[in-house]
């Protein structure tokens, strides 16, 4: 994986001391409330519900066992004995104290790492596949690209005060395990005659305003990738609404402009820009590369499993995924026990799961955009001792994919924007589906939550989504059919009038039951519905 | 009636105002209809509270009760952690949020 060259630690070193100082004149009283929240933001430290709450970047999801083990320290020493991994491949702590935040974010450093732009009108951590550099469907790592676009983008001066955060995915292959399509760009390395290139999918998004982003370029070279994300993003930093927040994104622009116009103004400015020589030398993109070497697979791996043991089976059935090396695969750590707070991890789990990336996945681990982690390359000999280890954590549930494995954003347990409560309902539901044994008979179900309409919970990509509401100081929940994150990319539909807490779950329950009445030979709840449309569930939920 | 919150500057933590000073207990607010602005105005310029602003309650069994949901969740922690929640032992914290 990337490591910081001595300009990235100069850089990171001398924020983590500007901010410090921003910190100091603040608790002195030479900074206001107004004029320090803006500088806080920029260091990922928000005010929240209950304390302040710092988000760490973890950049496209990667990390070593080194820098895990320092997110798990700084939960033990800064926090309450936890982080929350997030949808967007970070980490947040929800009880840090002002006064610590300039010595957190010094740690981080030590194990390069940090909290810039993890909040603001800027380009937020730029997320992709978790099985990059191990999928098996994959035409080239993503990453290098990732970090390239990651590099241009951290402190740019351009970019840094934009209409509204800006979202960016980069993937590499035709399964989209990413949510490509629903960022403000998605970018997807393909190959075509042998040469590969990216196609640019601008506009998409979720919030209060979802929209799937179009294609707008299919084939972008690689030596004009950074030129053409910054054509992408001047035409929005010059037309992007700045009177509505509510229309700031790049979707309103796209959509209200149109995806033809926006296009051919991206063009143009394009065709500007590759004049002005803005494209980094294709050798840094071949040094970022070195750092995504694969490591030393062994040949000759055996790929038996023994399956005597059937808790054991099931989980590697469930959780582990094919690898692009004989004798290997991923394996997926479910942050998402019976009853358990989706994405929240111990102190002790996290060292757990870092001891366990360095002996059993070269030393590497990823964070999910759906809120587990993946030890991207483990031998299958290994996978009983680690499968062991990981149960006697309490990190061996096999539900990947399954209906208990619930994206849920921090809702109003914790979060300020919140109207309704997220977690307690992730819990009801995993424990009456663990309860009910319908997990298995349900197959892929993939159920997300959110508890506000910005979606930090992207309810509007799940198979079934749940979207808290405020109904006169009373949680309410809306109940979504039908979308989809993956390459079958696709916005979820209100079923109808909402439900109350207890009355969702029964809803889910409901919409379960239509799917194994209704479902075809080898249909995932997702086809069923598309297949048969709304009625049948309304009509199971209303009457 | 109206009482005060906002959070300790140093720590983030949730305070009320008692009427001479800043609680972390709920309880122990007092009704400040009329003169939230100036106590607000005041305190955050004495660097005592951070962020304040007044929100309405009821009094429940004699004391404070916030009237819209997230400001009870703010008052206890959150629901889905009850041992960091500012009354862990209380078996009826739930219902009083809800």
């Amino acid at each position: 994986m990337y490591k910081y060259d001595s300009y990235d630690q100069q850089m990171v070193d001398a924020r983590v001391e500007e901010f410090r100082d921003q910190a100091r004149r603040r608790l002195e009283g030479k900074l206001t409330e107004d004029q320090f929240k803006p500088l806080r933001l920029m260091n990922g430290l928000y005010l929240q519900l209950h304390a302040y709450m710092l988000r760490v970047a973890i950049p496209y999801g990667t990390l070593d066992s080194r820098q895990m083990h320092a997110l798990a320290d700084i939960a033990d020493k800064y926090d309450r004995g936890y982080g929350h991994f997030t949808t967007r491949q970070n980490i947040q702590y929800n009880w840090i104290k002002l006064e610590d935040a300039a010595d957190i974010l010094a740690d981080l450093a030590k194990v390069e790492m940090h909290a810039i732009q993890t909040s603001g009108n800027c380009i937020r951590n730029i997320s992709s596949d978790h099985f990059a550099g191990a999928a098996a469907d994959e035409v080239v790592d993503p990453r290098p690209y990732a970090e390239l676009l990651r590099q241009w983008s951290s402190f740019h001066p351009e970019f840094s005060y934009l209409p509204r955060k800006f979202k960016i995915a980069v993937i590499a292959s035709d399964t989209d395990r990413a949510a490509m399509r629903l960022h403000d760009i998605g970018i997807q390395i393909v190959e075509q005659d042998g040469e590969l290139g990216a196609a640019f999918y601008v506009g998409g998004g979720m919030g209060r305003t979802p929209m799937i982003a179009p294609c707008i370029n299919p084939f972008v070279p690689l030596d004009q990738l950074v030129t053409y994300a910054e054509a992408c993003l001047r035409v929005y930093n010059r037309h992007g609404r700045r009177d509505n927040k509510y229309k700031a994104r790049i979707k309103i622009l796209v959509h209200e402009m149109g995806a033809e116009e926006y296009t051919r103004q991206v063009e143009a400015e394009f065709a500007h820009l590759l004049e002005q020589g803005v494209e980094p030398p294709f050798a840094e993109l071949e040094r970022i590369r070195t750092f995504f070497e694969d490591p030393l697979f062994e040949a000759d791996l055996t790929d038996d499993i023994d399956r005597s043991d059937p808790d054991f089976a099931l989980w590697v059935d469930r959780n582990t995924v094919a690898h692009k090396a004989d004798g290997y695969v991923s394996a997926v750590i479910s942050l998402k026990p019976v009853g358990g707070i989706p994405g929240d991890a111990t102190t002790e789990q996290m060292h757990l799961m870092a001891d366990l990336a360095r002996d059993y996945s070269f030393d590497e681990l990823r964070v999910m955009h759906t809120q587990n982690i993946v030890l991207p390359h483990v031998r299958k000999a290994d996978l009983h001792a680690l499968w062991t280890a990981l149960e006697a954590a309490g990190l061996g549930s096999p539900n990947l994919d399954t209906v208990e494995d619930i994206i849920a954003c921090p809702g109003l347990d914790y979060c300020s924007l919140a109207n309704a409560r997220s977690i307690p309902v992730a819990q009801q539901i995993s424990e009456r589906f663990a309860a009910n044994g319908k997990t298995e008979a349900l197959g892929q179900l993939k159920l997300k939550i959110s508890g506000c309409i910005n979606a930090c919970g992207h309810h509007h990509a799940g198979h079934i989504g749940i979207l808290g509401v405020d109904k006169k100081g009373v949680e309410n929940y809306q109940l979504l059919l039908g979308g989809s994150e993956a390459e079958d990319v696709s916005l979820a539909k209100i079923t109808g009038p909402g439900f109350d807490e207890a009355g969702i779950v029964d809803a889910v329950e409901t919409a379960a039951d239509v799917y194994l009445r209704e479902r075809q030979d080898g249909e995932r709840f997702l086809d069923t519905y598309r297949r048969i449309g709304m009625t049948p569930f309304k009509e199971a939920l209303y009457g | 009636m109206r009482i005060l919150t906002g959070n300790d500057l140093k720590t983030g933590a949730v305070t009320w105002w008692t009427g001479s000073d800043w609680s972390l207990h709920v309880e122990d607010a007092v009704d400040v209809t009329g003169s939230e602005d100036e106590i607000a105005r005041r305190e955050e310029s004495a660097r005592r509270v951070n962020a304040p602003y007044a929100i309405d309650a009821t009094m429940d069994e004699g004391s404070p009760r916030p009237s819209h949901i997230k400001d009870r969740v703010r008052a206890i922690g959150p629901t889905v952690r009850p041992d960091l929640t500012l009354k862990p032992a209380d078996p009826d914290i739930g219902n009083w949020v809800i």
